[in-house]
C-alpha cells in the first residue's frame, strides 16, 4: 500500500511537471514579456538589458528549470497590469473564489444526493421521470444564462438580492470573509445557485444511475428478502455502496466548481481569482495567467489525490477502477 | 411575477439585502479600475482624476474650469524661463508631514524623469530650484504659456515618505521593482487612501485635517469597478450603488424613468476620430507596393463614407456631437470654420476611391479598443459597415486599450481610432503638439500616424513660444485648418458623458472635462 | 449492433423494414423524448445548411447591415418591422439570422470537435491499450495531466496561444478552427480510457490471440478485428459530449475568447447581448439563448437515449 501512495504521488509530479510546460508556454507564445513590460519609448539598449535580465537569453531548458523552481516557492513574478507581485494579487482573490465553491459544493451534494437517491427508488414513476428531465434541464443550461436571468429577476424586478460583489465583508488580515454580514450572505446567494446548479444535476444523475445499478445487486435483494424496511435499505445499504463513485465525483466535481467560477465570477462580478483570471487573459498579463493555472491545477491534483487515497484506504481492490475514471463497472 | 410568494421569500431573504448605504458613504462604480495609486505610473485620465481626491498640484480647476490656487498660492513670471511658486503654509500630508518646497522638487524630479511614463505632461520642464522652504523657482523653455495647465495635474508627493519607501524614481516595473506607491498614498487632499484591491475595491475616507473648505459631506468613498454595463445598470437600479460615472448611453432613458434616479449628460471636452498610418508601405493590405492612405483621394473616400448622423442617433442615443472638427468647441483654439464635415455620400467616395486607382477598393487592418471610449467597440463596427460597402474591406481588431495602444504606437495598423480630450491642458496646443506635430523630440508622441508637414510643425513650434493669448490661438486655429484641408484625421463626435446617481446624491459637480470632483458632492442628510 | 448478413443479400425495402424493425429504432419509436429531440435537431440542422436560402440577411456580411435597422423590437411588439422576425441588434442584425448562422457555427463547432477527439482518443486508447507497456504508461500519464486541468481552463489558454501566434489577419477566420482543436486537445482522455481499457479485453480475446498466431499484422488487427468491437461504447459517449461541446464553445464565447463578434456563434450573440439586457432590448439575449439551451437539451436527451437503448442493463 505505500508502494501505491508513493506511486500516486509520482503521478501527482508527473502531472504537476506536465502543467508547468504548459504554464511555461504561455510566456513563450503569448506575447514578449520585454515589450509588454516596458514603456514604447524605450531604447534598443534598455531592451536588451530587460532580455538578459529576465533571462530571456538562456537556452529553453534553462528557461524551463527556473520557471519551476521559482513557481515552486510561489514566485511568478509582477503582474503587469496590476504592478504587485502575483502571489499578492491572487492571494487577495482567494477567499471570494474559495468561499462561492464551498457554498456550491455543500448545495451540490446537499440537494444532488438526496434527489438522485429519491429518482432511483422511484424509478419508472412519472415523479422520477420528471425529475429525470429537470436534471436534464439542469445539465443543460449554460451557467451564464441562468445567471443573466437569475439577476432579471431577483436583483432587476424584485430588487431582493444585489446583482454584483460580495456585499459587505469582514476582514479577517489573512482572510476576507462574507459570512458574516448579512449583505455578504445575500450576495452569495445567485452566484453559487447558477454555480450549482450543473452540479447539482450531474450529482443527481449519477447517484440515480448508480444506486440502480446497487440496488439491482443480490444483496439488496436478501436485504428485502429478510424484510428490512425499504428506507433501511436504501439508506443504509443502497447510499453506502454507491458511495464510492459519489466520493469520486466530488473530488472532480470541486474542481469543475473552481474552473466554472470563470464564468459565475464574470457574470457576477465576483472579485475572485475567476474573475482575475478572465481579465488577465483579456490584458495578457501572462504571470497572473501562469500562476492561476498552475495554482488550480495543483488545487485540482491535490483533490484527486485525497480521492484516489481515501479510495485505495477504504478499498485496495478497486484500484484499478478509479484509475479509469469514474464508473466503469 | 411571482408575487404570491414574494413576501415570503423577503421576509427569509430580508436583513439588509439592498440595505441603506451608511450615512456618508459614496459607493461608486466606474466601469474600469484605475490603473495605480502612482500618480505618475500612467498618463490616464480618469485614474488620474480619481487620484485627485488623494493628491493636488499646485493649481487646479475651478467649478469653471478656470485656473485657482491649490498648494500654490500664488505665482509670478520671473523671466521667460522662469517662475516662481508661493506656497501654501500649514498644509499637511495625510501621514502628518509638513507640505514645504523640497516636496515640489521632489515630485517635479520623479515626473520629470526619463523613464517616467507621465513627462510628455510636462513637455516643456527644465529644472525647478528652492529658493526657500514655501517658495520654488520652475524654469521651462522660453515664452511656454501652458505652465499652470500642465500642473493642475502634476500631484505633489511628499519627498520624506518617497525617500522613506523607496519610491524617489517612478516604479519600473521592468525592474521588477514594486512600486511603494503604486498600492499606497500620501497626500494632501480631502480624501486619505484607505485600502485597495485592484479591479475589486478601493476604499478613501474623508481627511479631516485638509487646508481648503469642506463642501462635500461624503465620510468614505467605496469604489467597486463594475466592467459590465449591465450589472452596473442593475446595480443602479437596485441601489447598491450610488454613482457611476460611465452610465450606459443606451440604458440612459431606462435609468431617467426611475424615480430615485439622476442622468447627468452632456457632450465632454473628448473628441474621437480616426488616425490613418502614412508609412510609405500599408501595414496589412492587399495593397503591397503602396499604401493607398497616403493619397488624400482615398483619405477623403474613407471620410465621405461615413454616416455620421446614423452614429449619432443610433449607436451613441442621440448624445454625441457630431463634428468637423479635432477639438471641441470648449477648447481655445476652436473656430466654427474646424466643424464642416465632409458629406455623408457613399457614391463620392466609391467615385474618388475609382480616380485614385481602387475601383475595386483594398483591405487595411482597422485597430479599436473594446474598454475604452464610450461605444468604440459599436462605432468600429458600424464604420467597418460603412466602409465596406464603398468597397473596401477594413479587418477590424478589437481589443483592451493597454493592448491595442502598444500597436498604436508601434505603427502595426492602418486606421485605428484615438480620442483626444486635450487635458489637462484644456487647449488645443495639446492635441496640436501631441498627435499632430512631427514626432521631434518631446513632440509628437500620439502622432501614430506619422504625419509630417512642415507648415503646421512650423506654425506649432511658434504657438509654443507666443506668450499673447488670442495671437497664440490664431496660430492653432490656422494649424486645425490645414490638418483638417490634409484630411489628415477624420473626426467623429465629441462623444457624451453620462453620469447617473442614486437618491442618496443630492449633487455632484459634472464638468466637461469628465472628472468627478467628489470633494464638491452632497449627499442626502 | 451488426447486423448478420444472410448469404442471399436482402433487398433494399428488406433491409429499411429491418432497419425499421431493429431493437434500435423500436426504442426510438417508443420514446417521445428522442423523438422531439431529433424533431428539434433536423429543423435546426436542416434551417443551418439552408441559411442562405432561408434567411433574409447573413449577419457575417457588414454589408448587409444597416444601422437604420438596429434594436428593432421583435415583430409582434410595436415597431417590430419584416422581415425581422426576432427583431435586431446595434448593428441591425437580424436575430433570427444570427440564431440560425450562430447556431450553424456552433453545431459544426460541436460536430467536429467532438469527432477531433473521439479521433485523438480512439488511436491514443487503442495504442495503449494494445501495446501496452512504457508507451501505455506514457500515454495514460499525458491524459492523466490533461484531465487533471480543468477543461474550460485549457482550452482558454489553448485558444489564448494559437491566437497570439496568428497575425491579426487569419485570426477571425481561424477562430473555428482554433475552437475546435482547443476543445479536441482537452477532451480525447474520456475516449482514450475507455477505449484502452475495451481494447484490453479484446486482446485477451481468442480471436486476437488466433490472428496474432497466424501473423496477422498488428495494424490490421487493430483496425479490422479490435476497433469495430470498441467503436460503438466511444460513439455513445461521443452523443453525450456533443452537448458538452457545445456548451464549453457557447461558454469561451461568451467569455470573449470565441468566435469573435463580426462571425458571432450563439455565445458570442449572448456575450454582445447581455451588455444591453436591461436596456429593454432584450431579444438581443433571450432567443440566443433559447436556441441554444434547446440545442443542448435536445442534443443530451437524444444521447442519454441512446446510452440506454444500446446498454439495456441500466433501463
Amino acid at each position: 500500500m505505500l508502494l501505491l501512495i508513493i506511486k500516486r504521488m509520482a503521478n501527482a509530479i508527473f502531472v504537476i511537471l506536465a502543467v508547468s510546460l504548459l504554464a511555461f508556454t504561455i510566456f513563450k507564445f503569448l506575447g514578449d514579456p520585454v515589450q509588454l513590460m516596458l514603456n514604447p519609448q524605450a531604447t534598443q539598449q534598455e531592451r536588451d538589458q530587460l532580455t538578459e535580465r529576465l533571462g530571456l537569453n538562456d537556452p529553453v531548458p534553462v528557461q524551463f528549470a527556473k520557471f519551476v523552481f521559482n513557481a515552486a516557492r510561489g514566485e511568478f513574478g509582477m503582474s503587469y497590469r496590476n504592478q504587485m507581485p502575483v502571489m499578492e494579487v491572487i492571494a487577495q482573490r482567494f477567499p471570494a473564489t474559495f468561499e462561492l465553491v464551498l457554498v456550491s459544493s455543500v448545495m451540490a451534494l446537499l440537494i444532488g444526493l438526496p434527489l438522485g437517491v429519491f429518482a432511483a427508488i422511484r424509478g419508472g414513476t412519472v415523479m422520477a421521470r420528471v425529475f429525470h428531465l429537470i436534471s436534464m434541464i439542469g445539465v443543460s443550461v449554460p451557467a451564464f444564462v441562468i445567471g443573466i436571468l437569475l439577476i432579471l429577476v431577483f436583483s432587476i424586478e424584485l430588487k431582493w438580492l444585489p446583482a454584483f460583489g460580495r456585499g459587505k465583508v469582514v476582514d479577517l488580515g489573512f482572510w476576507t470573509t462574507g459570512f458574516l454580514t448579512p449583505s455578504g450572505r445575500a450576495a452569495l446567494v445567485m452566484p453559487s445557485i447558477s454555480l450549482a446548479l450543473f452540479q447539482i444535476s450531474f450529482i443527481m444523475r449519477l447517484v440515480t444511475a448508480e444506486m440502480l445499478e446497487v440496488l439491482r445487486t443480490d444483496f439488496i435483494r436478501f436485504a428485502k428478502a429478510r424484510g428490512l424496511k425499504a428506507r433501511a435499505i436504501y439508506f443504509r445499504h443502497g447510499l453506502r455502496n454507491c458511495m464510492m463513485p459519489v466520493v469520486t465525483m466530488t473530488g472532480m466535481l470541486i474542481g469543475d466548481l473552481i474552473a466554472f467560477t470563470l464564468v459565475t465570477e464574470i457574470v457576477f462580478q465576483w472579485p475572485g481569482m475567476g474573475f482575475l483570471f478572465v481579465q488577465s487573459v483579456q490584458y495578457v498579463d501572462i504571470p497572473v495567467m501562469a500562476a492561476y493555472l498552475m495554482i488550480v491545477c495543483c488545487i485540482f491534483i491535490t483533490i484527486n489525490l485525497i480521492v484516489d487515497l481515501i479510495y485505495v484506504v477504504v478499498d485496495p481492490r478497486v484500484d484499478q477502477l478509479v484509475r479509469g475514471g469514474g464508473n466503469g463497472h | 411575477m411571482v408575487a404570491w410568494r414574494s413576501a415570503a421569500l423577503a421576509a427569509v431573504l430580508a436583513g439588509g439585502l439592498v440595505a441603506p448605504a451608511n450615512a456618508g458613504t459614496l459607493r461608486w462604480a466606474p466601469q474600469r479600475d484605475i490603473v495605480s495609486m502612482d500618480p505618475y505610473s500612467f498618463g490616464d485620465t480618469f485614474t488620474l482624476s480619481v487620484l485627485n481626491h488623494v493628491y493636488e498640484g499646485l493649481v487646479r480647476y475651478d467649478d469653471k474650469l478656470k485656473i485657482e490656487p491649490a498648494l500654490a498660492e500664488s505665482w509670478e513670471v520671473v523671466n521667460p524661463t522662469t517662475w516662481r511658486f508661493h506656497l501654501r503654509k500649514g498644509v499637511k500630508y495625510h501621514d502628518g508631514a509638513d507640505f514645504t518646497a523640497d516636496d515640489v522638487l521632489a515630485s517635479l524630479k520623479r515626473v520629470s524623469d526619463p523613464t517616467s511614463p507621465l513627462r510628455g505632461n510636462v513637455p516643456s520642464y527644465v529644472s525647478s530650484n528652492k529658493v526657500d522652504d514655501y517658495t520654488v523657482d520652475i524654469v521651462v523653455t522660453e515664452n511656454y504659456p501652458l505652465l499652470l495647465n500642465d500642473l493642475t495635474n502634476i500631484h505633489i508627493f511628499d519627498q520624506g515618505w518617497l525617500v522613506a519607501n523607496k519610491a524617489e524614481a517612478p516604479t519600473d516595473v521592468a525592474k521588477g521593482v514594486e512600486g511603494y506607491a503604486t498600492s499606497h498614498a500620501n497626500g494632501t487632499g480631502p480624501f486619505k487612501f484607505i485600502s485597495r484591491k485592484p479591479d475589486a475595491e478601493t476604499v478613501f475616507e474623508v481627511n479631516p485635517d485638509w487646508w481648503d473648505k469642506r463642501k462635500h459631506n461624503v465620510d468614505r468613498i467605496v469604489m467597486t469597478p463594475i466592467t459590465s454595463a449591465a450589472t452596473r445598470v442593475a446595480a443602479l437600479i437596485s441601489g447598491e450603488i450610488d454613482f457611476t460615472n460611465q452610465a450606459p448611453l443606451q440604458d440612459i432613458p431606462r435609468l431617467e424613468a426611475s424615480s430615485d434616479l439622476k442622468v447627468l449628460s452632456n457632450s465632454e471636452l473628448r473628441t474621437i476620430f480616426f488616425v490613418m498610418n502614412q508609412t510609405p508601405k500599408a501595414f496589412e493590405s492587399d495593397v503591397t507596393d503602396k499604401n493607398p492612405l497616403q493619397d488624400i483621394k482615398v483619405r477623403q473616400a474613407l471620410y465621405h463614407a461615413i454616416d455620421a448622423d446614423a452614429i449619432q442617433k443610433v449607436v451613441m442615443a442621440g448624445l454625441s456631437r457630431t463634428t468637423g472638427s479635432l477639438v471641441s468647441p470648449a477648447i481655445p483654439g476652436y473656430v466654427p470654420e474646424l466643424d464642416k464635415r465632409l458629406s455623408y455620400d457613399p457614391e463620392l467616395a466609391k467615385k474618388l476611391l475609382a480616380e485614385a486607382g481602387y475601383p475595386d477598393g483594398f483591405s487595411f487592418s482597422f485597430l479599436c479598443r473594446n474598454t475604452e471610449f464610450v461605444n468604440e467597440e459599436q462605432i468600429c463596427q458600424a464604420v467597418s459597415a460603412m466602409w465596406a460597402r464603398i468597397g473596401l474591406r477594413p479587418n477590424l481588431n478589437l481589443g483592451p486599450t493597454t493592448i491595442q495602444d502598444a500597436k498604436f504606437d508601434a505603427g502595426q495598423f492602418d486606421v485605428g481610432t484615438l480620442g483626444w480630450a486635450n487635458e489637462p491642458m484644456i487647449d488645443s496646443y495639446s492635441i496640436l503638439v501631441q498627435v499632430v506635430h512631427s514626432k521631434t523630440g518631446n513632440a509628437g508622441v500620439f502622432n501614430w500616424g506619422g504625419w509630417k508637414d512642415a507648415e503646421i510643425d512650423a506654425l506649432i513650434d511658434k504657438a509654443g513660444a507666443t506668450v499673447d493669448r488670442d495671437e497664440r490661438l490664431a496660430m492653432q486655429a490656422k494649424a486645425l485648418l490645414r490638418a483638417n484641408e490634409l484630411s489628415m484625421f477624420i473626426p467623429v463626435h465629441q462623444q457624451p458623458m453620462a453620469w447617473a446617481t442614486g437618491a442618496n446624491i443630492e449633487s455632484v459637480l459634472q464638468l466637461s472635462d469628465n472628472k468627478p470632483r467628489h470633494w464638491l458632492t452632497r449627499m442626502t442628510e | 449492433m451488426a447486423t448478420e448478413l444472410s448469404p442471399a443479400r436482402p433487398s433494399l425495402l428488406q433491409r429499411l423494414w429491418a432497419f425499421y424493425d431493429s431493437d434500435l429504432i423500436w426504442s426510438f419509436r417508443h420514446s417521445p423524448m428522442a423523438i422531439l429531440s431529433a424533431a428539434l435537431l433536423a429543423i435546426v440542422a436542416f434551417t443551418s445548411l439552408f441559411a442562405a436560402w432561408l434567411m433574409p440577411q447573413n449577419p457575417f456580411d457588414i454589408t448587409q447591415l444597416y444601422l437604420d435597422k438596429a434594436n428593432l423590437p421583435p415583430i409582434w411588439i410595436e415597431g417590430g418591422q419584416m422581415p425581422y422576425l426576432l427583431g435586431t441588434d446595434l448593428q441591425g442584425r437580424d436575430i433570427l439570422s444570427a440564431i440560425v448562422y450562430g447556431s450553424r457555427i456552433s453545431l459544426i463547432i460541436g460536430v467536429a470537435s467532438v469527432a477531433l477527439s473521439m479521433t485523438i482518443g480512439v488511436l491514443v486508447g487503442l495504442m495503449a491499450g494494445y501495446v501496452g507497456g512504457a508507451l501505455d504508461n506514457f500515454l495514460m500519464r499525458i491524459g492523466d495531466a490533461v484531465m487533471s486541468i480543468p477543461t474550460l481552463l485549457v482550452a482558454i489558454l489553448i485558444s489564448a496561444i494559437f491566437r497570439g501566434m496568428l497575425p491579426v489577419d487569419y485570426r477571425d477566420a481561424a477562430a473555428p478552427l482554433i475552437l475546435v482543436v482547443a476543445l479536441s486537445l482537452t477532451s480525447w482522455v474520456v475516449y482514450a480510457r475507455m477505449i484502452r481499457a475495451a481494447t484490453m479485453v479484446e486482446a485477451g480475446k481468442e480471436y486476437v490471440l488466433a490472428a496474432r498466431i497466424i501473423k496477422v499484422p498488428r495494424r490490421r488487427i487493430i483496425l479490422h478485428h479490435i476497433l469495430p468491437n470498441v467503436l460503438t461504447a466511444a460513439l455513445v459517449t461521443a452523443t453525450l459530449n456533443l452537448g458538452l461541446a457545445v456548451l464549453a464553445e457557447a461558454t469561451l464565447s461568451f467569455l470573449g475568447v470565441g468566435m469573435p463578434s463580426a462571425q458571432p456563434s450563439l455565445g458570442t450573440l449572448i456575450r454582445i447581448g447581455n451588455q444591453f439586457f436591461f436596456s429593454g432590448t432584450w431579444w438581443i439575449v433571450l432567443f440566443p439563448a433559447l436556441q441554444l439551451t434547446l440545442i443542448i437539451l435536445a442534443v443530451n436527451l437524444l444521447g442519454d437515449w441512446l446510452r440506454d437503448a444500446l446498454n439495456p442493463k441500466l433501463k
